[in-house]
């Protein structure tokens, strides 16, 4: 590969250091801009008793009081509780249901192209939108969802109040999230069962092992790089999860389905405590933080498969 | 597909399992479609059609839904109407024979249209952002170049009520708040990372000795990366388009926390249509249908890039 000299390029235009630096530069600009000074903007207010509602007030440095108030605080873990739960069925869920899909879409039946795209397209709408329109879906004696259950169990519609009772509420959002994420996990964990390569299935044909001993000693080993990303992906967002559940539940009935987001929300922008929502951000943003960083670790892992 | 029938391998799959798993995935299929089936019959449901019970399966078509959505409308007296001249659109004469006139238009199309706006703009800008950066991480030697990935990737990662409260302040300072600008900046930012990423795997794809060829006859470099390199990219940029797109148009954290009125987003403003007692479902089930026939669309154009986009373009396959 022939690279021309230094100075011959440097006649004919800019040195490639100087384009590499002006192309990236106007990128990082504008995360620090939109995403980094706003952080630590937001570092710096939760230090304090600042209320946005009240912007001439007098501002205090409280040092970590906020912090103190955020972890010691009982509604907050029980939204963190609320949130464990949720993550955890959601990515339970997905995971079996999206890797059984994963498989058998594998067995490359006639269209499986066609039916894969099918399923993809809960995934690709809005949150907000779709979750919203569930609400309907959900009503008791009019809704579709409602309806079919009780055709199903044989309990009442009237009964069967998916956004009103307290014990079915946090398994409504699951179920929706469930139905929209799905094929988020069915789609990676495709390409993980498609990089097996057949060689090793045509040796442990050899070596006569049962299907179900193959399964479990080629099929799941070497897939599980890609279920690991599309779980930690999964876990990512629904631990963040806001826009559904605000559609949905709004948190309630009482508050069983507020998740962390919508406490904080609640705390930034209807009690207008910036300080102390600031520091529950932080906290939660040094979560993401740590699980991003594994995310992208698990990244470069699949990359050089 | 031209290998499907390629040879008779042991660890092929066997007539039956095919069947079995075939008719599996497409019944699976088939029920995660009812909820969107439902949103557009709703939308054809006449009000009192779309809240019967048992839920109806056969009706009447109507536009009635379609109509609310794109009008306010106001109750009047029988003999009012009957006084009126004849009714000049099909809106008019369904909207009459609830009672009521059509006052005005609604806030949906002003809304939409803000969604188009700031979905388009951010798109554009972010991809514009991260062509450049994607190309140069792609090239270069740029120290701390793992580094700065992680922390364009790590923007994307984080809860939005979170950068929300900083951001509602610092656009309550310059103006931003409630402006299309300011909501297009936010996304271009959020995008930007997912631009990066994933235009940085397509570029990485075509061969360096391209644009060293055409530097050889006497390109620039940035003529090698205007005339070789974004050609090649094509694909590669729509797909990276889209995605951006998509998110931007799907966002509903940010525009809710950050307009309220003049720069309010679809997604935000759907949830809100009421009629006479509560939620007007055939019109929410009209804008929902409008707003979600783009997606269908731009699923299917981008269903063999759909893999690599939602893993920041690191599974390729």
């Amino acid at each position: 590969m022939a690279t021309p000299a230094p100075i011959a390029r440097r006649v004919r235009g800019l040195s490639d250091r100087a384009i590499a630096w002006a192309f990236i530069a106007p990128a990082i600009t504008l995360l620090l801009a939109i995403n980094i000074f706003p952080l630590l903007w937001a570092i710096y207010l939760s230090f304090t008793n600042y209320r946005a509602n009240r912007p001439n007030a007098a501002v205090e440095g409280v040092g970590l009081r906020n912090y103190e108030r955020v972890l010691t605080d009982p509604e907050i873990w029980q939204a963190m509780q609320t949130t464990a739960h949720f993550v955890f069925w959601t990515i339970v869920l997905q995971t079996v249901i999206g890797f059984a899909l994963a498989y058998l879409i594998d067995r490359k039946f006639r269209g499986h192209a066609f039916w894969t795209t099918i399923i993809l397209i809960p995934m690709m709408l809005s949150p907000a939108v779709v979750g919203n329109f569930w609400r309907f879906l959900y009503e008791p004696q009019i809704g579709l969802f409602a309806y079919a259950a009780s055709m199903v169990t044989g309990i009442p519609t009237s009964e069967i109040r998916m956004l009103g009772d307290v014990s079915l509420a946090p398994w409504a959002i699951i179920i929706v999230d469930t139905w929209m994420w799905t094929p988020y996990v069915m789609l990676i964990c495709l390409a993980g069962l498609r990089s097996i390569p057949d060689y090793i299935y045509e040796a442990a044909e050899v070596d006569r092992a049962s299907a179900w001993r193959q399964f479990w000693s080629i099929t799941v080993p070497m897939a599980l790089p890609f279920i690991m990303l599309a779980v930690l992906f999964r876990g990512i967002e629904n631990f963040k999860m806001f826009d559904m559940v605000t559609l949905l539940t709004g948190g309630g009935p009482g508050s069983v389905t507020e998740v962390a987001s919508i406490t904080l929300k609640r705390a930034a922008f209807e009690s207008w405590a910036t300080g102390r929502a600031s520091a529950f951000a932080i906290i939660l943003f040094v979560a993401v933080f740590g699980l991003a960083n594994i995310y992208v670790k698990a990244l470069n892992k699949v990359k050089q498969r | 597909m031209s290998s499907a029938n390629t040879a008779h391998s042991v660890v092929a799959p066997s007539d039956t399992s095919k069947r079995v798993a075939g008719t599996i995935v497409i019944v699976y299929a088939l029920i995660t479609l009812i909820p969107l089936v439902w949103i557009f019959l709703t939308s054809i449901k006449s009000p009192p059609d779309s809240i019967s019970y048992p839920p109806k399966i056969v009706f009447t078509p109507t536009l009635e839904g379609y109509c609310n959505l794109f009008t306010t409308r106001t109750r009047q007296t029988p003999d009012y109407i009957a006084a009126l001249p004849e009714p000049t659109s099909t809106c008019d004469e369904v909207t009459r024979k609830r009672n009521m006139v059509i006052a005005g238009p609604s806030n949906f199309l002003p809304r939409f249209v803000n969604s188009l706006v700031i979905a388009f703009g951010s798109t554009f800008l972010a991809v514009f952002l991260g062509t450049l950066a994607a190309y140069g991480f792609s090239r270069f030697k740029v120290p701390l170049a793992d580094d700065l990935l992680f922390f364009i990737l790590s923007t994307r990662m984080m809860p939005p009520i979170a950068v929300a409260i900083p951001i509602y302040l610092m656009y309550r300072e310059l103006g931003l708040s409630d402006t299309a600008l300011g909501m297009i900046l936010l996304y271009t930012a959020v995008n930007v990372s997912l631009a990066v990423w994933l235009l940085k795997g397509f570029i990485d794809e075509i061969p360096r000795e391209y644009e060293e060829a055409a530097m050889i006859d006497g390109y620039t470099r940035l003529q090698a990366f205007r005339k070789v390199v974004l050609p090649q990219a094509t694909t590669g940029i729509a797909a990276t388009a889209i995605f951006c797109l998509i998110f931007a148009w799907n966002e509903y954290a940010f525009a809710a926390l950050l307009t309220s009125g003049q720069a309010q987003t679809a997604p935000p403003f759907i949830p809100t249509i009421i009629g006479e007692g509560g939620q007007d479902w055939p019109a929410v089930a009209a804008g929902t249908t409008i707003f979600l026939v783009p997606i269908l669309v731009f699923t299917i154009l981008l269903r063999k890039q759909l893999l690599r986009g939602i893993t920041f373009g690191a599974v390729r396959k």
